[in-house]
């Protein structure tokens, strides 16, 4: 009977081919460590955001007027709508956490390289229209920090030459941020933007099966058809797409049940720290909800000092070190697409840091403490040594990418195991 | 280490003059699960603030709810202008009139402990002093020139700025060390900080009226999570222990 069925359905739409094919006979190399769980912690916490932000929709109220009671409403008079809230709120702090610790394992494995380039591209308009998502949904609650930092986050497209004034005035809907600009982010924070972010998610796994999992020692897993012998091939079961174009070396796992397992095991451990701060600390001393957006916008009152949320804070301090708005607005998109060149400013052939030189060692770690360090400046208040730090360190950023680009064409690499180590 | 000692000595009195500066804020020690505390902060906040500050986020009932009250009785003595148990607590105070006569129009105070944090208030409410140069006759230590009269005068007494001499960089400076009352108060020292932390207590409830059912639900979680992880653990550890 229950087979019958799945004939009938599979005879009209290849839906366990696909599950076969996609989710469970998917070769993923067995060395995948804890840096290879925060692909499908993101895709956890994507769900997680678009279900609860359903829910919230179904109360919250777009207008100027509304918004910020409508979100107490919520908060206090829906049955467990805090829950819902603070399942969203918390959620988009949380998928900054883990996209950040995705991307950088890309960058310390090298998972942009070749052949890889694509799929990295996509990983990159996801970050960007999550950025976006993740503005626009802070504007809604029509908090202090909510209205002033829109304030500030759109005024910086008046710093375009020319059209700067007309394009700020034709985002916002009006002379001003108001009710018109809420409304409009509304319609492209519960539309427009998660529509682009599953479908750039679902073009990110089809880039991702096409080309193969990268692992910790940038090693192939497919090789070219008829290179091993039976002996070093696969004795899972894998889906005919891959093994009929390749043969697959006997490193891998299957996607289920190894690879989901592994995933479920730190889902259990984020999830604890998820209910933690979704319990526990919600605010999370006024990082994730900042303290000024609890108090309602008012566009005559400027709060004492605005910062975006933390996730936002690096790209901040850049904007910040540069003394000209427009090159400062440039220096700061130009950080965002230097990542995005990655796989054309890395002239390696070897992925893995495991196996490159110590400088690039060096170089990714003092990245990761630049950027971290950047946060801090931009997220806290203005000093004047903090304006002298966050040149030196916007300097060191943008530098990260100029020694990579300089160091990995003629580098001194260890050389690359035939198969994945143990 | 006797050189540290005197590098200290040197620099202490230019680190209480850089302390003295920014106003040093008093720990709130509320207890949410304090039914009586947070009761007898309804009391005050219903009888001292509503008048001028509305806190039109929250309902009656759910604040007699979630504090113990039965409604007939919260009615009867928190509700002073016949509103229905269900609304929200709001006053009658034109907002135009009330930025002419205070300079601002009086903040909402639903989420005031959420914006300013309990020990914000809890300091504030007890660092008015007299200062005949602000229209209403007191100034604030915490907040400086604030348009707000001292409307719990009558619990506290007529408050007045201590100060004391003391030498710093070699000069003789007034330094505040804190606020002395005239003793005519209803209430004595003790107990108007007591007042004040069940006002406080009361704040930071309604900022977040969900508080304690979140944490006692997120313990549940918590330990669902924890048992969870055994089991998926152990899965994962059958699974794997053939690929190694």
């Amino acid at each position: 009977m229950w087979k019958n069925l799945l004939d009938w359905i599979e005879y009209r739409i290849p839906m366990m081919r696909v599950a076969n094919m996609h989710a469970i006979q998917y070769p993923a190399p067995r060395n995948m460590n804890l840096w290879y769980v925060f692909g499908f912690l993101a895709t956890v916490v994507l769900i997680n955001q678009i279900v609860t932000g359903v829910w919230l929709t179904m109360n919250f109220e777009p207008s100027s007027e509304r918004a910020f009671a409508s979100v107490e409403y919520i908060m206090r008079d829906i049955d467990y709508g805090w829950l819902l809230r603070y399942m969203h709120s918390t959620g988009a702090s949380a998928f900054f956490i883990v996209v950040y610790l995705h991307m950088f394992r890309g960058m310390i494995y090298g998972s942009y390289q070749k052949p890889r380039e694509l799929l990295w591209l996509f990983g990159m308009f996801i970050y960007l229209a999550l950025m976006a998502e993740a503005f626009m949904g802070y504007v809604l609650p029509w908090g202090q920090m909510s209205y002033w930092g829109a304030q500030v986050i759109v005024s910086l497209f008046g710093a375009i030459p020319g059209i700067g004034p007309d394009l700020v005035i034709w985002i916002q809907g009006d002379y001003v941020i108001s009710g018109a600009t809420l409304n409009r982010f509304f319609a492209l924070h519960v539309i427009a933007l998660p529509l682009v972010l599953v479908i750039l998610v679902f073009l990110h796994i089809v880039a991702l099966h096409e080309v193969g999992s990268n692992n910790p020692d940038g090693v192939e897993v497919k090789r070219k058809k008829g290179s091993l012998t039976e002996d070093e091939k696969t004795s899972f079961k894998m889906h005919e797409y891959y093994t009929n174009k390749y043969d697959i070396i006997d490193d891998v796992v299957p996607f289920f049940p190894h690879i989901v397992l592994k995933d479920l095991v730190a889902f259990c451990v984020f999830l604890l720290g998820f209910c933690y701060v979704l319990f526990f600390n919600p605010e999370m001393w006024g990082k994730f909800l900042e303290h000024p957006n609890f108090e309602i916008a008012n566009p005559l009152k400027t709060p004492e000092h605005i910062f975006p949320v933390w996730y936002f804070t690096p790209f901040y301090a850049i904007l910040k070190a540069v003394p000209d708005k427009l090159l400062g607005v440039t220096a700061m998109f130009a950080a965002i697409i230097m990542l995005a060149l990655l796989p054309w400013i890395d002239r390696g052939k070897v992925k893995s840091w495991r196996y490159r030189c110590g400088l690039h060692k060096w170089n990714l770690l003092v990245f990761a403490g630049v950027f971290i360090f950047l946060g801090y400046l931009g997220g806290t208040p203005q000093e004047n040594w903090k304006i002298t730090a966050s040149q030196i360190l916007t300097v060191m950023y943008f530098g990260f990418f100029g020694l990579l680009w300089l160091y990995s064409k003629n580098e001194n690499t260890k050389p690359v195991p035939a198969r994945i180590t143990k | 280490m006797k050189r540290w000692m005197m590098f200290l000595a040197c620099w202490m009195p230019s680190l209480l003059w850089a302390s003295s500066g920014e106003v040093h804020l008093d720990t709130a020690h509320y207890d949410l699960t304090d039914k009586a505390s947070l009761q007898r902060g309804a009391r005050l906040f219903n009888n001292y603030c509503l008048g001028c500050h509305q806190m039109q986020y929250q309902r009656y009932q759910r604040a007699f709810q979630d504090l113990g009250i039965p409604d007939a009785l919260g009615q009867e003595n928190l509700q002073f202008t016949g509103e229905k148990v269900s609304d929200h607590i709001t006053n009658t105070m034109p907002s135009e009139s009330a930025a002419k006569w205070f300079g601002a129009q009086p903040p909402d105070l639903t989420l005031v402990a959420r914006v300013r944090g309990a020990d914000w208030i809890y300091t504030y409410l007890r660092s008015f002093y007299v200062d005949p140069n602000r229209p209403f006759g007191v100034n604030n230590k915490v907040f400086k020139d604030v348009g707000m009269p001292h409307v719990l005068q009558e619990l506290q007494g007529v408050p007045y700025e201590a100060t004391e001499e003391m030498m710093v960089d070699g000069e003789m400076v007034e330094r505040h060390v804190g606020i002395k009352t005239d003793g005519a108060g209803a209430m004595s020292p003790e107990e108007y900080d007591a007042a004040v932390l069940d006002l406080v207590n009361y704040l930071e409830y309604t900022g977040e009226p969900s508080r304690l059912e979140a944490e006692s639900i997120g313990r549940w979680a918590i330990i669902f999570v924890l048992v969870l992880f055994v089991f998926v653990y152990l899965l994962k550890k059958e699974y794997w222990r053939d690929v190694h």
